[in-house]
C-alpha cells in the first residue's frame, strides 16, 4: 500500500471494509466476510483434529497433533496420516466443493432453494450407479465414480434443455429439476426391486453416501479437481454477482450473460459430480451451507468463500458425528447424518417461504 | 394505417444509431426496417401506445437484443463488434425492471456500476471509489449510504439505480420506463434529475409513457407506432394533436403549458366519458 496515493472522497458502505491497494492490484474487503471465513475455516480444522483421535484405536489430540507435525510413533503415523487424514481431508474438501456448488446455483437461480442436490443432480448421479451395478453388472470405485459423474452431467443438461425457454430461468430450473429427479426416483426403485440382494445392499450402501472408503490414491483426482473448481469459480466470481442483478443489467454492465452462465453451470455440475464419484451423494450441504454462511456474514448475495468455509465446516461436524455414533453404538455412513440435519433446515426453509409467500400476497 | 414518415435523417453524424434494423423475440418481429438516430447531447423520448417496440428499440440500442437485419452503431461502429466492457464504458441501461441482491445496502449497490472497469485484481482504485462517490452525490443517495436498499421507498430506490448508471460512467444513459413505478412528486423529481444530467452533458435515452412529461423534459421525441417511427423531432415540432389522433388514437387538444410553455396534451372528452 503506498501512502502518495491521492485522496478520494470515502464511500460509507455502511459496514467495516479495508481497502488494499499496491502496483497493480486494489481490493475492498468486507472485514466481516473474511472475518467470518477465516473462522469458519479453523473450527473446520479444530473438528478435523478431533476426529483424526476417534476410531477403533483412540487417539489424544496431543498425539494427532504430534503425528501430523512429524513425530509420534510409527503405528500412530499409520493410523492417523494413512487411515484417517484422507478421510478427514475428504470431508473438508468435498464439503467446501459442495458450498461452492450451492452458492452457485442458488445464485444463478435466486433462489435459496436451488441447489444441486435438489434439482436433480444427486438423483442422475445415483441412477447412472444404480444401472452400473445392477445393469453393467461391476462395482469397481472407478467405474462408479465415472457413472455418477455422466449421470450427473446428463442430468444436468436434460434439465437445462427441459427448462430452457428463450435463457433459462431460476424458478423453472428448480420445477424441473425436481419433477426429473422424481422421475428417476422412481426408475431407481424400479431397478432395486429387479436386483439379487447383494447388488441391492451394494446399491444402498453407495447411495448413504460415505467417506469412509476413501484413500489418498482415490483422493489424488479430488484435490486436482478441487484446485480446478476453486480456480474457475474465483475467476468467475464477478460475473456471478453480476448477474444476480438480472440478465439485462449484466448485459449493459459488460457481461457476456450466455456465456458465463454456461460456465457457472458447468463448474456447478462439476462439484456434485466430483463429491457423488468419490462418496455417494452427500445431500443438503450444498442447501444449507450458503444460506447459513449468508446469515453469519449478512453480506449481499451468497459469498463463495463463506459457503465454502461452511459447507467444510458442516461436513466435518457431520463425519464427526458419525465417528461418534460409531464409538457408542454403529457405523453410520456421514450421507445419512446430513440428510437428517438437513431435512429439518429444508422444512424450516419451506415454511418461512410459505409464511413470507402469505404475508406478501 | 400508419404513414411510416420516417424523417430520412441520416444516421451518420450520431453517436448511437440503429440502422435499418429488424428486431423481436424468437420468431415474432416487433420492427422492421427500422431507422433511428439519438442526437448526441439530446434529452430524447421515446413515447408510443403500449407493445409499439419502444423498449424493443431501446433494448437493442443497448446491446440485449441482437437485430435479425441492420446494425446498431455506436460511434460509426457496429455495436456487435465490441468488446463487452468497452461498449459498456459507453452506454449504460436502467432496465424497466431491476433485481437487487437480498441484504445489500445502497453503497455496495452503487459500487456495481464499476463492474465494467474492473478486473480479477483491480476491483477498487481511487478512481472506483471517486465515481461511486460522485454518482451518490449527484443523485443525493450520499445520505442514504449504509441503508439497506429493500427499506427504501420507490422513489428513494430508483435514485439508487442512477447512480449505478451514473458510477458506470457512460455518456450516454437509456432508462426504460424509469417514472413508472413512481407517485407523482417523484416522477418529477427523477425528471428533474436527468434534465440535471442532461446538463451536465450526458446523453439521456428515455422511454416515457406520459407525452406531457415527455414534452416537458425532452428536447428531442422519437414517436412510434405499430413497430415504426412515426416521426422524430423537437416536441414543439412534432407533437400536435393530428399526430396524437393518429398515433394514440385520442382525440385532443395540444396547448402550451401554462407554467413552462412545452406543448402539453388536452384529452377531448368522448361520448363514453359523459355517460
Amino acid at each position: 500500500m503506498s501512502a502518495v496515493e491521492p485522496r478520494t472522497a470515502r464511500v460509507d458502505f455502511g459496514y467495516t471494509t479495508r481497502t488494499l491497494r499496491g502496483g497493480f492490484f486494489s481490493f475492498r474487503l468486507p472485514v466481516r466476510v473474511v472475518a467470518v471465513s477465516a473462522a469458519l475455516a479453523l473450527v473446520a480444522a479444530a473438528l478435523g483434529i478431533v476426529a483424526l483421535t476417534l476410531g477403533d484405536y483412540p487417539l489424544s489430540v496431543a498425539e494427532v497433533v504430534r503425528t501430523i507435525g512429524g513425530g509420534g510413533e510409527r503405528f500412530h503415523r499409520l493410523v492417523v496420516l494413512e487411515w484417517r487424514m484422507p478421510v478427514v481431508l475428504a470431508a473438508l474438501v468435498f464439503g467446501a466443493v459442495l458450498g461452492i456448488g450451492g452458492a452457485i446455483f442458488q445464485s444463478l437461480t435466486r433462489n435459496p432453494l436451488g441447489s444441486p442436490d435438489v434439482i436433480g443432480f444427486d438423483a442422475g448421479s445415483y441412477t447412472a450407479v444404480v444401472v452400473t451395478i445392477l445393469v453393467l453388472g461391476t462395482r469397481d470405485y472407478w467405474s462408479l465414480a465415472g457413472a455418477a459423474i455422466v449421470g450427473g452431467i446428463l442430468t444436468a443438461v436434460v434439465v437445462y434443455v427441459l427448462a430452457y425457454r428463450r435463457g433459462v430461468q431460476g424458478f423453472r430450473l428448480i420445477i424441473v429439476g425436481i419433477g426429473v429427479s422424481a422421475m428417476l426416483g422412481s426408475v431407481n426403485s424400479y431397478l432395486i426391486t429387479r436386483a439379487d440382494l447383494q447388488d441391492a445392499m451394494a446399491v444402498g450402501f453407495w447411495g448413504a453416501g460415505s467417506i469412509t472408503r476413501v484413500t489418498w490414491t482415490s483422493m489424488v483426482p479430488v484435490l486436482v479437481g478441487f484446485a480446478v473448481i476453486v480456480a474457475a469459480s474465483a475467476a468467475l466470481a464477478p460475473s456471478l454477482r453480476r448477474l444476480e442483478l438480472g440478465d439485462d443489467a449484466a448485459v449493459t454492465q459488460g457481461t457476456r450473460v450466455g456465456l458465463v452462465r454456461l460456465a457457472l453451470i458447468v463448474v456447478g455440475v462439476a462439484t456434485t459430480a466430483l463429491v457423488t464419484a468419490a462418496a455417494g451423494p452427500l445431500g443438503f450441504i450444498a442447501l444449507v451451507a450458503p444460506q447459513l454462511a449468508r446469515r453469519l456474514t449478512r453480506s449481499p448475495g451468497v459469498s463463495l468463500l463463506a459457503a465454502a468455509a461452511m459447507g467444510a465446516t458442516l461436513l466435518v461436524s457431520a463425519h464427526l458425528i458419525s465417528l461418534v455414533v460409531a464409538s457408542a453404538y454403529r457405523p453410520v455412513p456421514v450421507g445419512l447424518i446430513t440428510v437428517c440435519v438437513g431435512g429439518l433446515y429444508l422444512i424450516w426453509l419451506l415454511v418461512r417461504e410459505a409464511r413470507r409467500q402469505a404475508t406478501t400476497s | 394505417m400508419t404513414t411510416t414518415t420516417d424523417t430520412g435523417a441520416p444516421t451518420q453524424g450520431h453517436r448511437l444509431a440503429a440502422e435499418n434494423v429488424t428486431i423481436g423475440y424468437d420468431k415474432r418481429t416487433i420492427s422492421r426496417d427500422l431507422t433511428v438516430g439519438i442526437p448526441d447531447g439530446s434529452f430524447t423520448a421515446i413515447i408510443g401506445p403500449n407493445a409499439c417496440g419502444k423498449s424493443t428499440l431501446l433494448r437493442s440500442l443497448a446491446r440485449i437484443i441482437t437485430p435479425s437485419t441492420g446494425r446498431v452503431l455506436l460511434d460509426g461502429k457496429d455495436v456487435s463488434r465490441y468488446r463487452s466492457k468497452e461498449v459498456a464504458r459507453r452506454l449504460g441501461l436502467l432496465p424497466q425492471t431491476s433485481l437487487a441482491p437480498d441484504g445489500i445496502r445502497v453503497a455496495d449497490l452503487v459500487a456495481r456500476g464499476r463492474a465494467p472497469y474492473q478486473s480479477l485484481i483491480q476491483q477498487w482504485r481511487p478512481e472506483d471509489e471517486a465515481a461511486v462517490a460522485a454518482a451518490m452525490a449527484a443523485t443525493r443517495t450520499d445520505v442514504l449510504s449504509g441503508r439497506y436498499v429493500d427499506e427504501l421507498s420507490g422513489g428513494q430506490r430508483q435514485r439508487v439505480w442512477v447512480a449505478m448508471l451514473l458510477a458506470q460512467e457512460t455518456s450516454t444513459l437509456l432508462l426504460d420506463e424509469p417514472t413508472t413505478f413512481l407517485d407523482i412528486a417523484h416522477q418529477y423529481q427523477l425528471l428533474d434529475l436527468l434534465r440535471t444530467l442532461h446538463g451536465q452533458g450526458k446523453t439521456i435515452v428515455a422511454v416515457l409513457h406520459d407525452l406531457n412529461q415527455a414534452a416537458r423534459y425532452a428536447d428531442h421525441l422519437v414517436v412510434m407506432k405499430g413497430g415504426h417511427v412515426v416521426t422524430t423531432g423537437a416536441p414543439a415540432e412534432v407533437l400536435t394533436a393530428a399526430l396524437v389522433e393518429e398515433v394514440f388514437d385520442l382525440p385532443c387538444v395540444v396547448a402550451p403549458d401554462p407554467v413552462v410553455g412545452s406543448p402539453t396534451v388536452y384529452p377531448l372528452p368522448t361520448g363514453d366519458a359523459a355517460g
